[in-house]
């Protein structure tokens, strides 16, 4: 038990320290709202150079290159999806890590939805050819329930 | 459930997770597709390196084909390729121009003065804004220019000999080489 206490506040530790260790972006924008979309929009957007990174979280200096653009884009009154066609028509649809819907992409977004369909196809399968067996012979069922 | 299938439904399915694996594995996840490719290139005029009263930039190659390599004197690769830029820039044939990025004018005057000048002219980018407009995210980068202005071709990491007789040679052949 004492273990286990020790272990979750060693995780909690972890992560306040991971959080901490968040302020690799100083630069700030004056206005609060601002500063908001553009901490939004630099998580969502990835850095090219580290490709697991967003260009919030990245050190690299062409991530440092993009917020500095981001920033100047939005003071310059830029909506964010100006900002992010800007950086596709540069970079590609890669740079977002909320790839859009296009022919290209629709398996990577319906996949989700067509493996839980196959699945609750498969179960009602199971489950049907389970109701027949236990109609046709009651003991069947539980004699031996690997016989699908 | 027939016997069969109970065993070839998973084979099957496992056979294409291999399949998406493989082809996976042999993919350059680094080497990102420019969306550049068959659009205007994107104009610019900066400081030349050598001096910084003098402007180069698109408007230099109007009418003819011509290559940006994108370099650094941080940039390893750019050391390890530049025996074939200057190879390329022997063969006469399209105009190189450079551009410096993210660099110290000392640096990259004494890095050209050494290793030898590839190029026609160099653009000098110590804050990275044209690198940004072309998509630029890791030197050294080569792209081919066509005669009429579009980007033909971006070469992502060292240029090679062989890199470029296969991938840009036919390429500025069919753009025609007009001087």
């Amino acid at each position: 038990m004492r273990s286990t206490w020790l272990l979750v506040s060693l995780l909690l530790a972890w992560a306040l320290l991971a959080s901490a260790g968040h302020a690799i972006d100083a630069e700030r924008l004056e206005d609060p709202v601002l500063q908001q979309r553009y901490e939004h929009l630099t998580h969502e957007l990835r850095c090219l150079v580290c490709q697991n990174e967003t260009i919030a979280d990245s050190n690299a200096s062409l991530a440092a290159d993009l917020r500095r653009e981001l920033r100047e884009m939005m003071k310059a009154g830029k909506s964010d999806a100006e900002i992010r066609t800007f950086l596709t028509e540069r970079y590609g649809d890669f740079v977002l890590y909320l790839p859009p819907v296009t022919p290209r992409t629709w398996l990577l977004w319906a996949a989700p939805a067509l493996l839980l369909l196959g699945g609750m196809v498969v179960a009602a399968l199971v489950v049907r050819r389970r109701v027949r067996t236990a109609r046709a012979d009651p003991a069947a069922l539980e004699e031996e329930p690997e016989n699908l | 459930m027939k016997q069969s299938l109970r065993f070839l439904v998973p084979a099957v399915l496992f056979a294409a997770l291999v399949g998406f694996f493989v082809i996976g594995l042999h993919k350059d996840p680094s080497e990102i597709r420019s969306p550049l490719i068959g659009r205007p290139a994107p104009i610019f005029s900066l400081e030349s390196l050598g001096d910084p009263a003098v402007r180069v930039g698109t408007a230099d190659f109007t009418g003819r084909p011509w290559l940006l390599n994108v370099w650094a004197t941080w940039c390893g690769g750019c050391r390890q390729e530049h025996e074939a830029l200057l190879e390329i820039a022997r063969e006469n044939r399209v105009p190189m121009m450079g551009l410096d990025w993210r660099d110290e004018r000392a640096l990259a005057l004494q890095w050209v003065a050494q290793l030898g000048n590839p190029y026609v002219s160099v653009a000098f980018d110590p804050e990275g804004r044209t690198a940004i407009d072309w998509g630029v995210y890791g030197a050294p980068e080569t792209f081919l220019i066509g005669a009429d202005g579009t980007v033909l071709h971006k070469q992502i990491g060292v240029m090679t000999p062989e890199i470029w007789r296969r991938d840009f040679l036919p390429l500025l052949s069919a753009t025609g080489e007009g001087s």
